[in-house]
């Protein structure tokens, strides 16, 4: 059956629009997605007719919010392949889970000494929370490299887990070249070692189906606002075994069992970690962005995307003086260049002028363009609702650029 | 392409090109770096204060962007004899024509060749592109020996 884009592009209010007179061609998802009607309208119904605070209300408006919420719990962990919707903890983006994490079970279970390992292509989020825990205990930060096509160099990862290494985290997809990492091959490395892993999967669940027990990590972290859903919704996954081990990360109301000034016994997971009112309608709406998927079906979703980064990677190729980085052969739909002569930022304004919205720089991830030797690069990934029309429109605009800068 | 004409004027993109005093001054009295975390626009800025105060020599060096590094080779020429005074007097008068308000018609008075860079207000993301030399100028002549940055 083939893939109605035309159609889907209808449920995308904003894909109507224009940037700077033109028909906007939004090439940026790897930023932020954008949302289709139906997650617009479940917040829109959720504030209008069944908002009240959750988890403590005697009413039925607060009753029914309160299903409302952990059913999406539920829809996530069935999503995402957790057994257990207890694993899902609701956070305001994949950079919080990671917080959450390096601060919860990091302060726990890494002391003076232990080792933390990641690799050479990590976002900042996958980074600095690790850096800030390392220094606070005394632990060590070590790095795995990569090729220069952008793959992990998996034999220099595995050289690095040793005796003192107590947890292993890395991107299921790299954010800046589209690498996917093998997940299963490295998760089992470290579980034969005995070692914690946690996946930062920002960009590998809006691109692929996630089954988090098939790919045998402890932590998977995810921002609802990739996956088409709105902003302020995230999810940490963790074995349940571990989140129930962890001490509380924020404290406060909702995450307690009771309280007096002597001392607080904590609630169990999740909600030991969901400490104060969460963002409800966010996670409402990203309820509501899983079932718009699941309706397309996330495999077909893969397939379209894939034939759309060929036909890319192709078109690419034909614009002279353009260089691919991240030429992975197991890559997601993202396309990050660079373009002889001419700095990515320029690219990014020229292409802005042509109603085409790319992201230029570093994309958070300053240690891995220093070890590809760039400061910056260009970057297009592709979501479903893009088409072969809007690549020929980011060939013919680059085509521009060369001529404006020639 | 009108407005990206009005952004990229030939002179922007010649100095992109070719640009101006671009190396490392020897017998620099004055230097600092320059950083835009934005898009990674690195450059480092040299200096020479004669005793009467005035700017005798002013290059760069350094990677960035076609508005960074046009406005960088531009700011080196049109500096050149200028007292501090008058530099800082200067850059209050150039950014000033990078965010007027839209509608507003800015005075490029004084500024010389730098009028170029009146376009730059379409587009507010590329301000700190274009006044990312002058930071540097201005923490290397405030001696602050510190990475100037734009934000």
């Amino acid at each position: 059956m083939s893939f109605d884009v035309a159609s889907i592009r209808k449920d995308f209010p904003i894909l109507g629009t224009r940037m700077r007179g033109k028909p906007l061609c939004y090439l940026d998802s790897a930023a932020s997605a954008q949302k289709p009607q139906v997650v617009i309208d479940a917040i829109s119904d959720f504030y209008s007719r069944h908002y009240a605070n959750i988890h403590r209300g005697v009413y039925q408006l607060s009753a029914d919010a309160t299903r409302r919420y952990e059913e999406v719990r539920t829809r996530v962990a069935r999503f995402i392949g957790a057994p257990d919707p207890r694993e899902i903890v609701f956070v305001r983006n994949a950079t919080e889970a990671i917080n959450l994490v390096a601060r919860s079970f990091g302060e726990a279970e890494i002391g003076k000494g232990d080792e933390i390992v990641l690799t050479a292509m990590e976002h900042h989020a996958n980074i600095v929370p690790w850096q800030m825990l390392a220094e606070r205990r005394g632990a060590r930060l070590r790095v795995a490299e990569i090729h220069d096509d952008g793959t992990l160099d998996v034999s220099s990862l595995e050289g690095l887990l040793g005796p003192r290494t107590r947890l292993l985290a890395f991107a299921h997809v790299s954010n800046a070249l589209g690498t996917l990492n093998p997940v299963r091959e490295i998760t089992a490395m470290a579980r034969a070692r005995g070692i914690t892993t946690l996946v930062d999967g920002a960009q590998g669940v809006p691109h692929a189906k996630v089954d988090v027990s098939a790919l045998g990590c402890d932590f998977y972290a995810f921002s609802g606002h990739k996956l088409f859903g709105p902003s302020g919704a995230g999810v940490l996954y963790g074995r349940l075994a571990l989140l129930e081990a962890m001490p509380p990360f924020l404290g406060g109301g909702d995450m307690i069992e009771r309280v007096s000034f002597k001392g607080t016994t904590y609630a169990p997971a999740p909600q030991r970690f969901e400490a104060g009112t969460p963002d409800i309608a966010s996670v409402i709406g990203l309820g509501a962005a899983i079932d718009y998927l699941e309706g397309i079906g996330m495999e077909r979703i893969q397939v379209y995307e894939q034939s759309l980064l060929a036909y890319a990677t192709d078109q690419l190729a034909k614009v002279p003086g353009l260089r691919l980085v991240g030429t992975a052969r197991e890559k997601a739909a993202v396309l990050s260049f660079v373009l002889e002569g001419v700095h990515p930022h320029d690219i990014g304004t020229v292409l802005d002028g042509e109603g085409i919205a790319i992201r230029a720089g570093h994309h958070c991830a300053q240690p891995l363009m220093e070890r590809l030797g760039l400061p910056a690069t260009a970057r297009a990934p592709l979501a479903f609702y893009n088409t072969t029309d809007e690549i020929d429109r980011l060939v013919a605009a680059l085509d521009k650029t060369r001529a404006l800068f020639a | 392409m009108d407005d990206l004409r009005e952004l990229y004027q030939a002179t922007i993109l010649e100095h992109n090109k070719r640009p101006r005093n671009f190396a490392k001054l020897e017998h620099a009295t004055h230097e600092a770096d320059g950083h835009n975390p934005l898009c990674g626009d690195a450059l480092t800025l040299y200096a020479r204060v004669d005793e009467d105060g005035r700017l005798s020599e002013v290059a760069f060096q350094g990677s960035g962007c076609a508005i960074s590094k046009a406005s960088a080779s531009l700011m080196t020429e049109h500096v050149k004899g200028k007292t501090i005074d008058e530099v800082n007097a200067d850059f209050e008068r150039f950014h000033a024509l990078l965010t007027a308000p839209p509608g507003e018609t800015p005075s490029a008075e004084g500024l010389g060749k730098l009028a170029v860079f009146s376009g730059v207000r379409e587009y507010p993301v590329r301000v700190k592109c274009a006044t990312l030399a002058w930071h540097a100028l201005k923490a290397a002549l405030e001696a602050r020996g510190e990475t100037a940055k734009t934000e």
